[in-house]
């Protein structure tokens, strides 16, 4: 947590060059659901190494695309490829959500999703141990594989909680700890299932401004020292541009305007989605 | 009564005026500080003074209506107790109920209580308190247990070898009944506990699989209409009943498991229902609603070993007892691995679950699996030792019954589940002698009910859902 806002933009790390290879590629989809359209032929690239922010106005369709992603919702048209450092590409349409997460593909959810009942320690051992094959039979009997296992998933877990701050609460559980140590939980147990790309979904919601510049230089370290692709979808604008590579605006389901967060500042269809116009205003925008 | 009522209203009227002032003087003096605490809670009016003042009728007035509560509870019980109805005269039970001395005696306690209840303060509270006092050393024995590893192994040690040897004492009939319906529906709750506790499975179909694995032993010692390729040893039934019953799971479950709660509890219904009739009307292989004869007993025939287990129940158990000792340990491993885990994980969110790389269907299936293949080990023995079967040995209420038997134990908790069966399924066959033979269901259901009411955690609840609950009632 030692990066501060000016060390990155200085030389931290240069932004990502337009030939890096893509990670995730989002072509032409669209979800509908009855007549309502959710999403509009989506495109998105996310690279290999970026932290890409997905941003929009409320109902814009974000958290849908998600869902899309994760195999949560079944998009009606369009592909998704997710491809792995060897190159070899995988479709992530129509897949069950385990299997996606199986590919390398972890998300959090907007609303705090974790295991209440269960503790710290234990929300993010489940997810370490899901991809691990020992069976019913191996584990009552004892077996040394279910053991080594265990305790693999016992050290990655204590590795992720310490990552985000959380090592001495580990045996709480996880309904009592603080709203900002739930979502930095919800990282933990995301990134203990070995992924290549994590989904965020408005990791600062609800969140002060100390747990938003923790949570940015956060983000940071996970992809510079884990080396994974961040997509993020988030209100903060403050943080958005002091995390995300690339941002993508989407509006009414539809991708309104791409690029660097300073570029993408600056666009009007991206102003007018936000601020709103006067007729007139929106009249000269049509014809200009 | 009235001008009592009336008096002690005012007063708390009053009472509920003071707070400001004595607010306003409390913040200046800083000494008065329970003074202050006092003045900011402003005593409420008692229910019975709130009634009078606003009118209501002496019988609309709490205290009057739980008199006649507790009345038509002492008639309610009068007429549990009372005379069995008769086919022939259909009043008659009613009849002898309300001319009988025995009524009078049932209402003149309810009022008897009441009086205590409403009037009786000081001896109500010196009963309260001793009672407390008496009940404090059982609060402290779960921390014990739970501080003390050593504590715990004692314990179980102690209750294993009462289990083993205390039967030795009792008479035929009653190791009968501990085998017939204690010892065989212990082991169907420790089942069923895996499916409904563990992955929180709502399964109302559960003795399906007891009649699967009773009817897969008949199969395979040849007494069924249709003959086996080669008559096994009945104790090798056993494991081929835990895996008859395992693929039945699995059948079962495979397509079904995608539906959550309710649906899945009528899905296990019908499933129920099917192999229920199956085993009526099926009779060129199941042998109809007659029934199935003649299936032996187990042996051991192994060189020097040889052992034959005969009418005497003593032997099925101790076998029972050896059974479920070894599954309460692989059990117990499974449910602190990550598969018991994993399970809470799905019982608490399963769309978090599935996004973090766990094939919930998957895991459902495993534990109905487990949970079936348990009922097929107690089908086997259960087959073995009364040696006949009929489809009537299965019917939905029993299926009920271990239900009812895993939530009284408390659900998740193996403790809690032995003691739970073993109390429940017994009390039955205990109440035979105290009261008349048609009403014992009736206390067992009373005893559910009020359970429910007052503890529905179950008698020795999991540790997790203690913690649950805990945070619940302080929140």
């Amino acid at each position: 947590m030692t990066t501060t806002l000016a060390e990155r933009t200085a030389a931290a790390r240069p932004p990502a060059p337009a030939t890096s290879d893509p990670v995730l590629q989002v072509s032409g989809v669209t979800l509908r659901f009855g007549g309502l359209v959710s999403l509009c032929e989506v495109d998105l690239t996310v690279r290999r190494g970026e932290i890409h922010a997905v941003i929009g106005p409320n109902g814009a369709g974000k958290t849908s695309l998600f869902n899309s992603l994760t195999g949560a919702y079944a998009p009606q048209e369009g592909q998704v490829l997710l491809r792995t450092d060897a190159g070899t590409e995988h479709s992530l349409l129509g897949r069950k959500p385990h299997h996606v997460n199986r590919l390398g593909v972890a998300r959090t959810f907007q609303n705090i999703r974790l295991f209440s009942a269960l503790t710290a320690l234990e929300n993010v051992k489940v997810a370490a141990e899901s991809g691990t094959r020992s069976g019913p039979l191996g584990i009552m009997l004892g077996l040394p594989r279910a053991k080594a296992e265990e305790r693999a998933a016992e050290g990655t877990a204590r590795r992720l909680l310490a990552l985000v701050g959380l090592d001495d609460r580990a045996e709480e559980r996880a309904d009592s700890l603080s709203y900002g140590d739930q979502r930095r939980l919800e990282i933990a147990r995301a990134l203990a299932t070995g992924p290549r790309l994590l989904l965020l979904d408005e990791p600062a919601a609800g969140t002060n401004p100390t747990e938003k510049r923790e949570l940015a230089a956060l983000i940071r370290r996970i992809n510079h020292e884990l080396g994974i692709s961040v997509l993020l979808i988030e209100h903060d604008m403050p943080l958005v541009t002091s995390v995300a590579d690339r941002v993508t605006v989407l509006n009414f389901g539809k991708v309104i305007a791409s690029g660097p967060p300073s570029e993408v500042q600056r666009d009007p269809a991206v102003v007018e989605a936000y601020l709103g116009t006067s007729d007139t205003d929106s009249r000269q925008g049509r014809t200009r | 009564m009235s001008t009592l009522n009336d008096t002690s209203a005012v007063t708390a009227v009053q009472v509920a005026h003071l707070p400001v002032s004595t607010a306003s003087t409390a913040s200046t003096a800083s000494t008065a500080s329970t003074a202050s605490t006092v003045s900011f809670r402003p005593a409420r009016p008692s229910a019975e003074a709130l009634a009078a003042l606003r009118g209501h009728r002496w019988y609309e007035r709490p205290r009057w209506r739980r008199l006649c509560a507790l009345t038509a509870v002492g008639v309610l019980l009068a007429v549990m107790t009372g005379e069995q109805g008769s086919g022939a005269d259909l009043l008659f039970s009613l009849r002898t109920t309300f001319t009988g001395t025995a009524l009078w005696a049932w209402i003149a306690a309810a009022v008897a209580l009441w009086a205590i209840a409403e009037f009786g303060a000081v001896p109500r509270r010196a009963v309260a308190s001793g009672a407390r006092a008496a009940a404090a050393p059982l609060a402290r024995i779960r921390p014990a247990l739970d501080s003390s590893p050593r504590l715990r192994v004692a314990l179980v040690v102690a209750g294993l070898a009462a289990a083993v040897l205390l039967p030795l004492l009792f008479d035929r009939s009653t190791n009968q009944v501990l085998v017939d319906w204690v010892g065989i529906y212990v082991l169907l709750a420790l089942g069923l506990n895996v499916v409904i506790g563990w992955a929180g499975l709502l399964d109302l179909g559960f003795v399906a699989f007891f009649a699967i694995g009773s009817y897969s032993t008949a199969f395979w010692s040849g007494q069924l209409p249709v003959k086996p390729p080669f008559e096994l040893n009945p104790f090798l039934s056993i494991p081929v009943a835990m895996v008859t019953c395992l693929l039945a799971g699995i059948l079962l479950g495979a397509p079904t498991l995608r539906l959550r709660g309710d649906y899945l509890a009528i899905v296990t219904l019908g499933f129920h229902e099917i192999i229920y009739l199956i085993a009526k009307n099926a009779e060129s292989v199941t042998g109809g609603s007659l029934g199935v004869f003649g299936i032996p007993h187990f042996s051991v025939d192994l060189g020097p070993l040889q052992y034959r287990w005969g009418l005497d129940p003593l032997d099925y158990l101790w076998l029972l007892i050896g059974l479920i000792t070894v599954l309460v340990l692989l059990f117990r491993k499974l449910v602190r691995s990550k598969i018991g885990r994993t399970w809470e994980a799905i019982r608490e969110d399963e769309v978090a679950a599935a996004a973090h790389g766990v094939d919930t269907v998957k895991y459902k299936l495993m534990a109905f699996a487990i949970g079936a293949s348990t009922s097929g080990v107690a089908g086997a023995v259960y087959a073995s030792k009364v040696g006949f079967i009929n489809p009537e040995n299965f019917p939905l209420l029993y299926s009920v019954l271990v239900l009812a038997y895993v939530i009284f134990g408390g659900m998740g908790s193996i403790p809690g589940v032995l003691l739970g069966a073993a109390l429940l399924a017994y009390l039955p066959h205990g109440l035979k002698d105290v009261v008349d033979q048609k009403d014992r269901f009736m206390y067992l259901g009373a005893l559910l009910v009020v359970m429910m009411i007052y503890r529905p955690q179950g008698l020795l609840p999991a540790r997790r859902r203690r913690r649950t609950v805990r945070t619940r009632e302080a929140s």
